[in-house]
């Protein structure tokens, strides 16, 4: 084992894994926290904790990630390229890593023009493979990446977002060969709604044999409403909606769109467990934690294994 | 080259508002081939603010003066005779040019005219794009000719990151995806290998991020 994470230690057992996610609150409430948190507790192997998302500030990633810890949740600390530079990561994962986080997500980060501080100097030192690289050295080689020696490395299983949707599409599989060959543990893809090109996606990374070496989970999310499919298909960057889909969700009254949703990605989550190379599923239900109790339990993932 | 443009006409006419007699200054080099700050321009805004003032009943005098470089001693000492006579230097130069004529003339006030932009290349007539960041380590030997640093909006080395659609950046359509642009001529050029090695962290201490910098070449100190 590289680390004590239950997300590790669920994928190595061969479990069908779930993660999930949560959003830290735009203040100090940590009772709003720890309320999202509550529906997440036994329905998932690892917690997602957003990191500023859609560049919006946000309670620290770290302090959230800390605060599911101590209910009993393993959290999957999320850390992105656009706030910090080599020396604040660093520093970061080592706090995180004594404080019993084990599991951590890198990522690039949303451009802050989507943010609510359009005007912040965006820093991208690093890019999210040379920091996913710089984690699995900090561990495997106690090194920083100055190159001086780490007396006690951070215990990291460290992962990797990956957009089968985003173009070139040729491309989106070598990148995803570059994150594994930089050391991701594991994946987590972004939201799939179209299947066949997903399918796709994963007959090439099975082919080359990236399902080998990483832990592939399928993003999915609950479509709650029609307005959301629509915004999803349009405004979202790298996002694939097909027009089914979102006539699908359309085609209901309002009162019965988000049962649809739910019904929908139950379907989505039967055909992800067959497709060979997908190790779990990454589930976002985006401001809709206390659903996820009933989510998991209709898509037939639970109980959650106890490692 | 360095692009510039145009200060707003209420931002300039209020840094000139202590002064009654100014030099307005531009400069024969990149500012004048992006229109910014050439010969025409300083005589547009020449008029242009002794109107502005007469109007506020404040009349300017405004002497026009375009030097060959103003990022150059050599040119900024045809000023020394007369710059004495002139409350304040109004430069329509790029940063350079105006930090140039304030350090040889200390006791002068000098006022920028433009914002400097960046360092880019013409597209189309009146069209120009950030091509270099002038981070001082070149990679695009690696990337088919397209700089990851200035066009990419992330800045990465090992991209495109998942916001890259139909060849569009994720800020905007009106952006290309410097990852979309490097792939597709690596694969013309045949050389698509370059993409799978690793780009290592890049060493910022040769761009801003090392201090002010310097090129010192002493083959040809005088």
């Amino acid at each position: 084992m590289k680390s004590d994470s239950n997300l590790e230690k669920v994928l190595a057992a061969g479990h069908f894994a779930v993660t999930g996610e949560l959003g830290p609150p735009r203040g100090a409430n940590l009772e709003a926290v720890k309320e999202k948190a509550a529906h997440l507790v036994g329905m998932v192997d690892a917690v997602n904790v957003t990191d500023n998302q859609t560049a919006v500030v946000r309670m620290a990633s770290w302090a959230v990630s800390l605060t599911i810890k101590e209910m009993g949740l393993e959290p999957n600390y999320q850390m992105v390229c656009r706030d910090r530079n080599r020396l604040a990561m660093q520093s970061d994962i080592l706090g995180a890593a004594a404080l019993g986080i084990n599991t951590m997500l890198c990522l690039s980060g949303d451009h802050p023009s989507f943010g609510d501080h359009p005007q912040a100097a965006n820093v991208h030192d690093i890019d999210s493979i040379q920091q996913l690289a710089m984690i699995k050295r900090m561990r495997d080689e106690g090194k920083f990446l100055g190159g001086d020696d780490i007396d006690t490395p951070p215990k990291m299983f460290v992962g990797a977002a990956a957009n089968p949707f985003g173009d070139p599409f040729e491309l989106r599989v070598l990148r995803l060969g570059k994150k594994v060959a930089a050391g991701a543990d594991f994946i987590q893809t972004q939201c799939i709604y179209n299947m066949e090109r997903f399918a796709e996606y994963m007959r090439q990374a099975h082919d080359m044999g990236l399902t080998e070496n990483t832990k592939l989970l399928a993003g999915v999310t609950p479509l709650k409403s029609a307005g959301m499919a629509k915004y999803m298909a349009n405004r979202v960057p790298g996002m694939d909606v097909p027009k089914a889909v979102v006539d699908r969700i359309a085609g209901q009254p309002k009162e019965k769109q988000a049962e649809e949703g739910i019904k929908l990605l139950c379907e989505q989550i039967e055909q992800l467990k067959e497709m060979p190379g997908v190790a779990g599923i990454h589930l976002m239900a985006i401001e809709w934690e206390h659903r996820v109790p009933e989510i998991v339990e209709r898509a037939g993932l639970l109980p959650r294994p106890q490692v | 080259m360095i692009t510039a443009t145009r200060k707003p006409m209420e931002e300039i006419l209020k840094s000139v508002e202590p002064f009654r007699k100014i030099l307005l200054l531009g400069c024969n080099e990149c500012v004048t081939v992006c229109h910014a700050g050439g010969r025409k321009e300083v005589a547009l805004l020449g008029a242009a603010l002794r109107l502005g003032r007469l109007q506020k009943g404040q009349p300017l005098e405004v002497e026009e003066l375009t030097l060959e470089r103003q990022c150059d001693p050599e040119y900024v000492e045809e000023l020394a005779r007369t710059v004495d006579q002139y409350d304040a230097v109004c430069s329509m130069a790029c940063g350079c040019g105006v930090q140039t004529i304030a350090e040889r003339y200390p006791a002068l006030p000098v006022m920028p005219m433009v914002n400097t932009e960046f360092m880019g290349a013409s597209e189309a007539n009146g069209v120009w794009a950030e091509r270099c960041a002038g981070c001082g380590d070149c990679v695009l030997g690696y990337t088919g000719g397209i700089c990851p640093v200035a066009r990419c909006s992330k800045r990465i080395f090992n991209g495109p990151c998942g916001g890259s659609t139909k060849g569009k950046c994720e800020i905007s359509k009106d952006v290309d995806c410097a990852w979309q642009l490097i792939w597709d001529r690596l694969k013309e050029l045949g050389q698509t290998e370059l993409y799978s090695k690793l780009m290592e962290p890049k060493d910022w201490s040769t761009a801003r991020d090392g201090g002010p910098r310097r090129i010192v070449r002493e083959d040809m100190a005088l």
